[in-house]
């Protein structure tokens, strides 16, 4: 163990895909995808004993690297993985190989440029996850932006520019008002403290106004909203699905939809706990993430295309994953986290699985096929055992997922679980027809007889996956756990906080002079709150939770 | 998977039923999770078979059988050991912790208690003969292996269903039972009608799961577990008797339930599920996983007992159904649709019983209809097997398609003349579903009829009873045209070329069906009334659940429930015994008097029914009332969403602004080379440029 002591690993895993990057820009352009895969390969066995030495006892931050970068401004360098991290960390790093390898026979144009861009892409999303440093944070979010931007616009379908453009414009907007937000707090924090800061401890342990929260989390809410995406900021989305390439997809589904609710877990909820919980605020994430899971489900129901259908199913089964968080129940975060574990797996395997359909019959219309069980029984077992995960089969990692965000979020806002579990039968109307459009019915088209079933890489591909769907499915355990720690002091952090909070004030912006309080600090008072709304089911109404945080202020 | 795994509750908890201390002690489960694997690793065996081993038959033949069997035989020595240990208590093994978070836990835990035995015996038992008689019956299908895959993958379901000690496990089951269900109704599924078929199947239980699922969350919400020991315990002290809670928790339980098992307004999707291969049908859609909503309410019973609003939405809806069913039946042509019917109006009963609070009688009679309508489905495969050979036999294959429908009782008749094991058989569990004594169904259906008048209303009764007159009619009317008269494969003239044509089955498909025979005589004899004391048996079902239903029994006592044991229309349990066996006998032979004489037209010849007689063959036209009213206004706003909202309204606004910013796109425009290094320079370049700005 002495040798992955750990304060190396998260800045290799940074820094290798750049390097990898550049080594596909330099190799002949028939080496590029071999450099990739080995790349990404190794990434990921770098990245594994992250998750076997990860102490789940530990809420706080692991492997934690923190070096001055620009010391004039309070920015530095500051890496650090935790429960809410781990998972999206092995996700992307899990993802990258199969997104790298499900390439091999796709891109047969500028290759070296296109690998080179994927590893770029996955030092951004890697970065994004271990930043604690919010000015770091937002160079990795905005690096993410270009190489997704040129995997569309150059390696994509035929609308490539317009989904390419909608793309950048959709998230450069969001990210606009981010940046304004970050440097803000930064400014509080240098207006209270007297030095200028971008750690992520720092910023959290201001004590703002609850008008002040409510701007800032405007700010960051509105880039992630459109990340994650919540409807009605998902148009995006179909579009940069349909267009980009296979990888892009993959990496789309996988990887990047997470960055949204990530953000809001990582700094929408812990800096701006009063506004992250302001009733107004919580009902509408709420009802923007059923409307999500009922509207998208739906719009997913008559889609023609197989991979804009997918498409909105994301946006479905993300709607889920809000609703979890913004329930703030142990259950529904954890269920949230592992939701958005199990959406990349099922859904990027479906993504791989369309892209290998549309390799062999350069189409992805569900009316051109029809009996393709027949001809590629592998890929109809794997087609159908994916979207039972997908519309959450018990026995799949979907359940699990789903029915932790449902039971959680249940005991805070019982009817929007209950509306949002009738999406458990829409995911059967518009994932059931889909199958039996493409797999099931006769064979009947001439052009799909002679289509070959899926080859030995291709295999190699799906195995993990379908692999990681079942063990999910009946042992989530070891996934679950290692959040605990990290939500439960999540949790804890935010519902002390909402009562400590001052009451409506007239300044807009009045920075608090009370001692930093670290997020981690562990208090008596507070760890009795924490099991209170648990316990009290379904009572536990806004009222209650501020009363018993109100107790727990005044014990501090 | 071992015990060696076991975490969490401890490896082996005992906990008695309804408080009792101790009281299973006695009882030790022998190899429990042998029962699972069993049929798990048949699914996994025959399912890589399916692949590796195509044309192969040897290994799917013995692996399907004997998974089954060998589960039976463990299942076997778990009853006697059960029965040895008094009383039978409730014993509880922990596999291992599947979903933790927070102050949840559920744990894959199996619940051993004489219910869940009872229904383990019926599962693997009739499981294993109908296992038995698909080698025979899908002997020439390609898919011979994926379909051993598949119905091993069911009965493992089938048994989480019924073992699970948790709601979130019967959950697993009760999900799971319905994919094998969609994957067998869609097993041919290159037929398209037979594909959407399963879909319906699977989109129809789904609308009743969610049900399940809110029950699940308001009952971890009120009790802050969804353990069934615990919850049961507590549910006198936490839920008030007759309140909205528990009340809102049973109704969305039974929701769950109406789409599993098939009652209005779920039902539609059972008859279509008739596209399955008839043993298909025997197993799932007759004898076990439509059953499990009945199983649903006999495990959470004291939760209902608390209920009588629920109580009574039960018994109404299974009393509907039953009569609503029963008419359908009775002027169906296709021979598995009748037994559709008649399944969904037996189940029917099963709920009415569970609905007024005759726990017993409803599980009872699940038992005793598992094995008759098990045999029934079975004889009719038997028929549709030999008619679909006798018109492939010498042919080009096709016979179907130039004959008809091997389904249709217009292209049987007269077949007691090739088929006389079969006729004999099939004969014995019409008698006994149509309630005569001494066989099966008299004893379990007469006492939900009696329960119905005593425990009930008399309107439960009548309804009851009118249901008994039509399911001796239009079973009587199955067998008349399938097996009396002239016989009509071949058409009017043909009867020279059936001769030569139709055959018995072979014994590896009349053998089950002798046994099913059997039980299906003397599987009522399991609970004869204390009325009628013939045998020694009396009762005997009814002290074996005795642990099992005692809380819910107690808690309607203490809420005034003191019945008096007279029928609606006066007179005990014997007489109306005796009257309802005798309205059975006079149903039977008065229908085959009157149908035997009269001709029956062939499919081709007949002509479409008129009146009141086409509302019921037209199934009451609910299935149309759903297409108009619900599935196309629901395309139609899906539709809306996508083109109006989605890429009218909020596109219409991105793009809008996206012209607003017209500067942006031409500057971006200039730098569009289509140079992919170029892009990358400059993005480096920029980026190198921000950073040393900051530094």
């Amino acid at each position: 163990m002495a040798l992955y002591d750990g304060h190396w690993i998260l800045t290799a895993l940074v820094v290798l895909p750049l390097v990898g990057g550049a080594a596909c820009l330099l190799v002949p352009e028939a080496r590029a995808k071999t450099v990739a895969l080995a790349t990404t390969l190794v990434l990921f066995a770098l990245s594994l004993p992250l998750f076997w030495t990860f102490d789940t006892a530990e809420s706080g931050f692991q492997n934690l690297v923190s070096i001055p970068w620009i010391e004039a401004w309070g920015i530095s360098y500051a890496v650090g993985v935790d429960g809410i991290s781990i998972l999206m960390i092995l996700l992307t790093t899990f993802t990258m190989p199969l997104a790298v390898a499900g390439s091999f026979s796709h891109i047969r144009r500028r290759e070296r440029a296109f690998y080179a861009m994927l590893l770029f892409l996955t030092t951004g999303m890697i970065g994004v996850f271990v930043a604690l440093d919010l000015f770091l944070f937002y160079v990795f979010w905005e690096i993410m932006l270009i190489p997704m931007y040129f995997l569309i616009g150059v390696w994509g379908g035929e609308r490539r520019i317009y989904s390419a453009v909608k793309f950048f414009l959709y998230t450069a907007a969001g990210s606009l008002l981010m940046l304004v937000a970050i440097v803000t707090l930064a400014w509080i924090f240098q207006d209270g403290s007297g030095a200028w800061s971008f750690a992520y401890d720092d910023l959290a342990s201001l004590e703002l106004g609850r008008r002040a929260q409510l701007w800032l989390f405007g700010g960051f809410a509105l880039a992630f909203a459109i990340k994650v995406p919540l409807f009605p900021f998902h148009t995006w989305l179909p579009d940069a699905h349909v267009e980009a390439p296979t990888a892009g997809s993959v990496i789309l589904a996988g990887v990047l939809l997470k960055m949204g609710v990530y953000g809001f877990l990582r700094f929408g909820l812990p800096l701006f706990p009063a506004a992250a919980t302001d009733p107004a605020v919580v009902n509408a994430m709420l009802v923007l993430g059923l409307i999500g899971i009922l509207y998208a489900a739906w719009v997913a129901a008559v889609q023609p295309d197989a991979k804009k259908l997918i498409a909105y199913t994301s946006v479905a089964h993300l709607g889920f994953v809000v609703l979890g968080v913004f329930g703030l129940t142990t259950q529904g975060i954890e269920g949230g986290i592992l939701q958005m574990v199990n959406h990349g797996i099922s859904t990027g395997t479906l993504f791989l699985l369309i892209g290998m359909l549309y390799e062999r019959r350069h189409s992805r219309r569900i009316a051109d096929f029809g009996g393709i069980a027949k001809v590629m029984p592998v890929f109809a077992f794997a087609l159908v055992v994916v979207a039972l995960s997908s519309v959450g089969l018990p026995g799949t990692n979907g359940f699990v997922g789903e029915f932790l965000i449902l039971v959680g979020t249940f005991r805070t806002h019982p009817w929007i679980a209950a509306i949002a579990t009738t999406g458990v039968i829409f995911a059967a109307c518009y994932m059931l027809p889909m199958v039996q459009r493409v797999v099931f019915n006769r064979l009947d088209r001439e052009e799909n007889r002679t289509l070959t079933d899926v080859n030995r890489r291709e295999r190699l591909i799906l195995a993990p996956l379908l692999a990681l769907i079942l063990l999910i499915g009946v042992w989530p355990g070891p996934f679950l756990n290692r959040t605990r720690a990290s939500v439960e002091a999540l949790i804890e952090h935010v519902e002390t906080r909402t009562a400590s909070a001052p009451p409506v004030e007239a300044a807009s912006v009045e920075p608090s002079s009370v001692e930093p309080v670290l997020i981690e600090a562990p208090s008596v008072e507070a760890a009795s709150v924490e099991a209170a709304p648990i316990a009290a089911g379904s009572g536990a109404t806004p009222a209650h939770i501020s009363k018993s945080a109100v107790e727990a202020g005044e014990g501090e | 998977m071992s015990l060696g795994a076991v975490t969490g509750s401890g490896s082996l908890v005992a906990t008695a039923l309804g408080g009792q201390e101790g009281a299973g002690a006695g009882f030790q489960p022998v190899l429990p999770w042998l029962i699972l694997a069993l049929p798990l690793l048949g699914a996994a065996v025959n399912g890589a078979g399916a692949f590796l081993w195509r044309d192969d038959k040897r290994i799917p033949t013995i692996v399907g059988p004997a998974a089954l069997l060998g589960s039976f035989a463990v299942v076997l020595l778990n009853f006697i050991a059960m029965s040895g240990a008094e009383p039978h208590g409730a014993a509880v093994v922990g596999l291992w912790n599947w979903i933790v978070s927070g102050d949840l836990r559920i744990g894959v835990d199996l619940q051993f208690d004489p219910l869940s035995m009872l229904m383990c015996m019926i599962v693997t038992g009739v499981g294993s003969l109908i296992h038995v008689y698909s080698v025979g019956y899908m002997r020439d299908d390609p898919g011979y292996s994926r379909y051993f895959s598949y119905l091993n993958l069911f009965v493992f379901f089938m048994l989480v269903l019924v073992l699970g000690a948790s709601f979130p496990l019967m959950f697993v089951g009760w999900e799971g039972v319905g994919l094998c269900s969609y994957l067998l109704i869609g097993f041919w599924y290159e037929n398209r009608e037979y594909a959407n078929a399963g879909k319906k199947a699977f989109i129809m239980n789904r609308i009743g799961d969610a049900g399940f699922l809110v029950a699940m969350f308001l009952i971890f919400t009120a009790f802050g577990t969804l353990d069934f020991i615990p919850v049961f315990e507590a549910a006198e002290g936490t839920l008030a008797y007759g309140g909205a809670l528990v009340t809102g928790i049973t109704l969305l339980l039974f929701l769950g339930c109406t789409g599993k098992s098939a009652q209005i307004p779920l039902h539609t999707w059972l008859p279509d599920a008739m596209a399955g291969p008839t043993p298909v049908s025997a197993l799932i859609h007759a004898a076990t996983m439509v059953t499990a909503g009945v199983y649903l309410i006999a495990r959470t019973s004291v939760l209902f007992a608390l209920s009588p609003v629920s109580q009574g939405v039960v018994a109404a809806v299974g009393a509907g159904t039953a009569l609503f069913a029963a008419s359908i039946a009775i002027r169906q042509y296709d021979i598995k649709k009748v037994l559709a019917y008649s399944t969904i109006s037996q189940l029917g009963y099963m709920f009415l019983a569970v609905g007024v609070g005759a726990f017993t009688a409803g599980v009872f009679h699940l038992m005793t209809h598992a094995f008759f309508k098990a045999l029934l489905f079975l004889g009719a495969g038997a028929v549709i097997h030999a008619v679909h050979h006798a018109w492939a036999h010498g042919e080009d294959g096709h016979g179907d398609a130039r004959h008809g429908d091997p389904n249709d009782m217009r292209n049987h008749g007269g077949l007691r003349k090739y088929m006389p094991r079969t006729f004999v058989f099939m004969w014995v569990a019409t008698l006994a579903i149509a309630g005569v004594p001494p066989l099966a169904g008299f004893f379990s259906k007469d006492e939900i009829i009696w329960y119905s008048g005593v425990y009930g209303t008399p309107i439960l009764w009548g309804v009851a009873l009118a249901t008994a007159v039509l399911t001796a009619v239009y079973m009587a009317r199955l067998m008349v045209m399938t097996f009396h008269g002239r016989n009509r494969t071949f058409g009017h003239g043909g009867v020279a070329e059936a001769g030569r044509r139709l055959h018995e089955v072979p014994a590896v498909m009349w053998a089950p069906l002798a046994l099913l025979a059997v039980l299906s005589v003397v599987g009522g004899w399991a609970n004869i009334p204390e009325a009628l004391p013939l045998l020694p048996t009396v009762e005997w079902l009814h002290h074996w659940l005795e642990p099992v239903f005692a809380p819910a029994i107690a808690v309607k006592e203490a809420h005034g429930f003191a019945p008096e044991y007279r029928a609606p229309a006066g007179g005990g349990e014997a007489l109306w015994a005796g009257v309802s066996a005798a309205i059975a006998i006079a149903a039977v032979v008065g229908t085959v008097r009157a149908l035997s004489p009269k001709p029956v037209p062939t499919e081709a010849e007949s002509e479409a029914p008129t009146g009141f007689a086409r509302v019921l063959h037209d199934k009451w036209y609910v299935d149309e009332l759903y297409d108009r009213a619900i599935v196309r206004p629901s395309l139609a706003l899906w539709r809306a969403c996508w083109r109006i909202v989605d890429a009218g309204l909020i596109d219409g606004a991105v793009n809008g602004a996206g012209r607003a910013a017209r500067l942006l796109g031409w500057a971006g425009g200039q730098l569009q080379t289509g140079r992919v290094t170029t892009y990358l320079v400059a993005f480096m370049l920029g980026a190198l440029l921000v950073l040393g700005v900051l530094s």
